[in-house]
C-alpha cells in the first residue's frame, strides 16, 4: 500500500499521468528500440519507488530512457550503456545488481540456502535410520498387549 | 461522545486480553481448572471489545464526522458510501485496529469451536493470542490511536487518496489480514505444544485446518491486490516484486510449506519438529510483512530515523515475538518425540522437497527484499534489488518444485515408486507436448522458454486429472463404479487436485503473458486506428465527465474484428477535486481469458493524445489459477474426514472445521 501512497504523490509531481514511453522517444530502429526497452526495464529511476525507467513517468526517467537511447545510436553495446549510466548514477540504479563483493551473499543466499537445507535433511535422515517409527508402547500398554492376547 | 465509548472499549479490551494472556497460562502451571477456564471467556469478551470499537470507527467516518482526526484526514463528505467504509482500513491507524479486530476474531473463534480441544492446550493457545493481541492494542493506543480527536472540527475531510477509492482495495486489506493474522493461530498452537512438551494427533488435526483456511484468504488477498494494480495503476502490470507485494508473499510461500508439512505430521505423525518451526517462521513473516509495511522502513531508511515511534515499536513486537519463540524452540523441541520414518523417494519425501524449495524461495525474496536495507545501514551503500533479480531466482528454484508436483500425489507413503510414478504421468506429458505445439502453431516466434513453460503448466494440469482418475480407478473398472468411486474421493483430494490445477493455470497464464504480450504506445487524433492482438481500435473522440468527488476527461475507442465492430472502450483519466490528485482509469475489455488494456497519456499540443494498448494474452489465467487454488483450500477444508473431533474423546464426531470459515 506504501508503494501505491507514493506513487501517488510522484502523481502529483507531474501534470497528469503520462505512462512511461512516449512516442516522440521511440527510436525509429525496431532492434535499437527493442535493446533499448530491454535496458530500460533494468535501471531503477532514482526519485521512485522502485520502478524502472521503463514504466515510470516521472521527468528523470525520461531523461535517462533519452540517455540511454542516445548512447544506443551512438553505437554503444548493452553493457558499455550499463557500464555509462552506473558511473553517473552509481549501483543504486541497477534493478539487477551486479555480482560483486557486497552483493555476494544476495545472489549466493538462494544457493546456500538450498544446499543448507539439502545438507541438513540428509544428515537428519542418516541420522534417524534404523530407529524405529512411531512410539513405542508404553509398559502399561504391553502388560495390556499381553493380557488380551493370552486371553484370546 | 460515542467516540470516546470506541476509544474506552479499546482499552477495555487491552485490559481484557492481558487477563486472556496471564491467568490461562498461571493455570497451565498451576495446574488450575479454574484460571485455564478464563482463557475462552476472554477472549469472547476482547471480541466484542473490539468489535465495538472499530463499529464506533466506522460509524464516525459514514457519519463523516471530521472532529476525529483520522476521519478528517481520510475522508470527505461527497465519497460514495462505500469507500467512506473502506477508508477505515485504507490508513494506518484503522489498518492496524483491522489487524487487531482479525486477530481477536481468530481468538474468538477458537474458544467457541475449541471445546473438545484438551482443556491445558486451549488456554495454552489463548494465552499466546491474548500476548499478540496485548502487544497490537498497545501499539496501536500509544502510537496509532484512531480515536483522537481535532478541536474545532473541520467542516471538511481531505478524501482518500484517489488511488484507493476502489472496489479493489474494499476488499483486498480485509482478505490479506485474514490470511496473516490467520497464521497466528497456527503460532499460537506451536508454542502451546512447546510450553507443554507434547505434540499429539489433536494439535496437528486442529493446525491443519486453519493453516487451510488462512492460506486460502491470503492467496485471494494476494491475487486481488494483484488485479488490482493491474487495473488501476495503469499500465498493465500485475506483479512487480514491491517490497509491500513481497511482504505478503513471503508468508504465502512459508504458508504453502506449512500446509504440506502439516498434512504429513496429520497423516504419518513425521515432520513434527519442522511443522511448529514452520508454523513459527510462518507468523513471524507476517509479522515482519506489516512492520516493512507500517513502519515506513521501505520508503527511506531516513523517513524511518525521523519518526522511528511505530517503527521501533513493531520492531520490539517483532524481536520479543520471534526471538521468543525461537528460542522457546531451541529449549524445548528436543522434548517433541519424533514421529514416523519413511524413504527418501517417498509422498513424504516429496513432501519434504516442496518444503526444501518452498522455504529456500522464501527466504531468497526475503533476503531480497532486506538486502538494501541492511546494506544501507551497515556500509551506507545504495543499490537496487529488482524484478530482474527475483525473476531469476525464484524462476529458477520454482522449476524443480513445478515439475515435481504431480508426482507427489501420485506415490506412496513411507515408500513410493519414482518410475512407476512417472510412467503414470505419461498421458500428462503428451498433453503438455500438444499444448506446446498448440500454442507454436497459433502464436509462432516466441522464445523457447515460453513454449516450455506453457508445456508445464498444462503438465501440472492433467498430472492432477492423471491422480483423480487414477484414485477413481477410470479406465479399469467399469464406467458407473469408478464414476461412484470419483463423487466418492474424500474432499482432500480434490483439494489437492484444484489446488495443483491451480498453479497450472497461473503459470500459463504469468508465461503467456510475459512472452506474447503486445504493446503499442502512439499519439492518436479522432479517426486513427491501432492494431493489437487481432483487433482494430478506433478512436473515436474525447469527453468530459463529473463524478461525485472528480471530473475525468474519457477517450471512446471502437473496437472491431475483421471490419465488424464488436465492442468498444472507454479508458479516462480522472482529477480527483479535493487533493488534486490523477488517476487512470485503464479501459479492459475481456475476449475469453485475454484482454485488451487501454490506457491514455499526455494530450498533445497538436491536439492528439497519447494512447497505450496492451494485447493481454491469457491474462485472466493468473487470477483464475489463484482462485482455483483458494478454491482447493476450502474444498480441502470441507473434507469430511477432517471434521473429526480431537480423538481421546470418547463423545461423538462432533464438526470442529467450522471454526476455520
Amino acid at each position: 500500500m506504501m508503494r501505491r501512497l507514493i506513487l501517488a504523490f510522484a502523481f502529483v509531481l507531474t501534470a497528469f499521468p503520462a505512462l512511461a514511453v512516449n512516442p516522440d522517444e521511440v527510436l525509429a530502429d525496431p532492434a535499437l528500440e527493442a535493446r533499448a526497452r530491454t535496458l530500460s526495464s533494468q535501471l531503477r529511476c532514482m526519485v521512485c519507488q522502485n520502478q524502472s525507467i521503463d514504466d515510470s513517468n516521472a521527468e528523470l526517467a525520461r531523461d535517462l530512457r533519452l540517455l540511454v537511447r542516445e548512447r544506443l545510436k551512438n553505437g554503444d553495446s548493452d553493457e558499455a550503456v550499463i557500464a555509462y549510466v552506473v558511473s553517473r548514477y552509481g549501483e543504486f540504479v541497477l534493478l539487477n545488481p551486479r555480482l560483486r563483493g557486497e552483493t555476494l551473499l544476495l545472489w549466493g543466499a538462494p544457493i546456500v540456502l538450498f544446499l543448507a537445507g539439502a545438507t541438513a535433511m540428509v544428515l537428519f535422515v542418516r541420522r534417524r535410520g534404523g530407529k524405529p517409527t512411531g512410539t513405542p508402547l508404553s509398559e502399561a500398554e504391553k502388560a495390556e498387549l499381553e493380557r488380551v492376547l493370552t486371553r484370546e | 461522545m460515542i467516540i470516546e465509548l470506541g476509544h474506552y472499549a479499546l482499552v477495555l479490551a487491552l485490559a481484557t486480553v492481558i487477563v486472556q494472556s496471564i491467568l490461562p497460562l498461571v493455570g497451565t502451571i498451576r495446574n488450575d481448572r479454574s484460571l485455564m477456564a478464563v482463557a475462552p471467556a476472554a477472549a469472547l469478551a476482547g471480541f466484542l471489545l473490539v468489535l465495538f470499537s472499530f463499529s464506533v470507527l466506522t460509524f464516525a467516518y459514514v457519519v463523516s464526522d471530521f472532529s476525529v482526526a483520522n476521519v478528517w484526514e481520510n475522508s470527505h463528505s461527497l465519497k460514495p458510501m462505500i469507500y467512506k467504509i473502506s477508508g477505515v482500513w485504507g490508513n494506518h491507524e484503522g489498518s492496524m485496529l483491522l489487524w487487531l479486530l482479525i486477530l481477536v476474531f481468530f481468538s474468538a473463534l477458537v474458544a467457541t469451536f475449541g471445546a473438545n480441544l484438551p482443556e491445558r492446550l486451549r488456554a495454552n493457545v489463548l494465552a499466546v493470542q491474548g500476548l499478540i493481541s496485548t502487544a497490537f492494542g498497545l501499539f496501536i493506543l500509544l502510537t496509532s490511536n484512531p480515536f483522537l480527536r481535532l478541536s474545532p472540527a473541520p467542516a471538511e475531510g481531505k478524501d482518500l487518496n484517489p488511488v484507493l477509492q476502489d472496489i479493489g482495495l474494499a476488499i483486498h486489506p480485509p482478505l490479506l489480514y485474514l490470511g496473516y493474522v490467520g497464521f497466528s493461530v497456527c503460532f499460537s498452537f506451536a508454542i502451546a505444544a512447546l510450553i507443554d512438551g507434547r505434540i499429539d494427533a489433536a494439535w496437528a488435526r486442529w493446525v491443519r485446518p486453519w493453516a487451510l483456511a488462512a492460506w486460502s484468504f491470503l492467496t485471494a488477498g494476494i491475487a486481488m491486490g494483484s488485479y488490482w494494480a493491474y487495473y488501476e495503476l495503469g499500465w498493465g502490470g500485475w506483479w512487480f516484486w514491491d517490497p509491500v507485494e513481497n511482504a505478503s508473499f513471503i508468508p504465502w510461500l512459508a504458508g504453502t510449506a506449512l500446509l504440506h508439512s502439516a498434512l504429513v505430521m496429520e497423516k504419518r505423525e513425521a515432520l513434527k519438529i519442522w511443522t511448529v518451526l514452520l508454523a513459527i517462521l510462518t507468523f513471524s513473516m507476517s509479522l515482519l510483512g506489516t512492520f516493512l509495511v507500517r513502519s515506513g522502513v521501505l520508503t527511506s531508511v531516513h523517513a524511518f530515523a525521523t519518526d522511528p515511534t511505530r517503527g521501533v515499536f513493531i520492531l520490539a513486537i517483532l524481536v520479543i515475538f520471534i526471538g521468543g519463540a525461537l528460542s522457546l524452540f531451541a529449549f524445548r523441541a528436543a522434548t517433541l518425540k519424533a514421529g514416523g520414518l519413511f524413504a527418501p523417494i517417498s509422498r513424504e519425501g516429496a513432501l519434504v522437497l516442496n518444503n526444501l524449495i518452498l522455504t529456500t524461495a522464501a527466504a531468497t525474496v526475503l533476503t531480497g527484499t532486506l538486502y538494501p536495507l541492511v546494506l544501507e545501514a551497515l556500509t551506507g551503500e545504495k543499490i537496487s534489488v529488482g524484478p530482474p533479480f527475483f525473476n531469476l531466482t525464484f524462476g529458477l528454484l520454482m522449476l524443480p518444485l513445478l515439475l515435481a508436483v504431480p508426482f507427489g500425489p501420485l506415490l506412496a507413503w513411507k515408500r513410493g515408486d519414482v518410475f512407476a510414478a512417472g510412467q503414470r504421468l505419461f498421458a500428462a506429458v503428451g498433453v503438455a507436448l500438444v499444448a506446446a505445439a498448440a500454442v507454436i502453431y497459433a502464436q509462432s516466434g516466441g522464445p523457447v522458454l515460453a513454449y516450455f513453460g506453457i508445456a508445464i503448466g498444462f503438465y501440472m494440469i492433467a498430472g492432477s486429472i492423471t491422480d483423480l482418475s487414477l484414485r477413481a480407478g477410470i479406465g479399469k473398472v467399469a464406467g458407473n463404479v469408478a464414476f461412484r468411486r470419483f463423487i466418492g474421493l474424500p474432499g482432500s483430494a480434490f483439494g489437492t487436485a484444484l489446488a495443483h490445477i491451480g498453479v497450472g493455470v497461473t503459470v500459463i497464464g504469468v508465461i503467456a503473458v510475459t512472452a506474447f504480450e503486445t504493446e503499442h504506445v502512439v499519439e492518436m487524433k479522432p479517426g486513427m486506428q491501432v492494431e493489437a492482438g487481432g483487433y482494430t481500435l478506433t478512436f473515436d473522440g474525447m469527453r468530459r465527465g463529473q463524478g461525485p468527488n472528480y471530473s475525468e476527461e474519457s477517450g471512446h475507442f471502437t473496437v472491431a474484428r475483421g471490419g465488424v465492430t464488436v465492442t468498444d472502450i472507454w479508458s479516462s483519466k480522472r482529477m480527483y477535486t479535493a487533493r488534486r490528485m490523477p488517476t487512470t482509469e485503464a479501459g479492459i475489455r475481456t475476449f475469453g481469458f485475454s484482454q485488451l488494456y487501454v490506457s491514455l497519456g499526455d494530450a498533445m499540443a497538436d491536439g492528439g493524445i497519447v494512447v497505450r494498448v496492451w494485447w493481454k494474452p491469457m491474462i485472466l489465467c493468473i487470477w483464475i489459477g489463484a482462485l482455483i487454488m483458494m478454491a482447493g483450500g476450502v474444498v480441502s477444508l470441507f473434507d469430511r474426514r477432517l471434521r473429526v473431533g480431537a480423538p481421546q474423546k470418547a463423545r461423538k464426531v462432533k464438526p470442529v472445521l467450522e471454526a476455520a470459515e
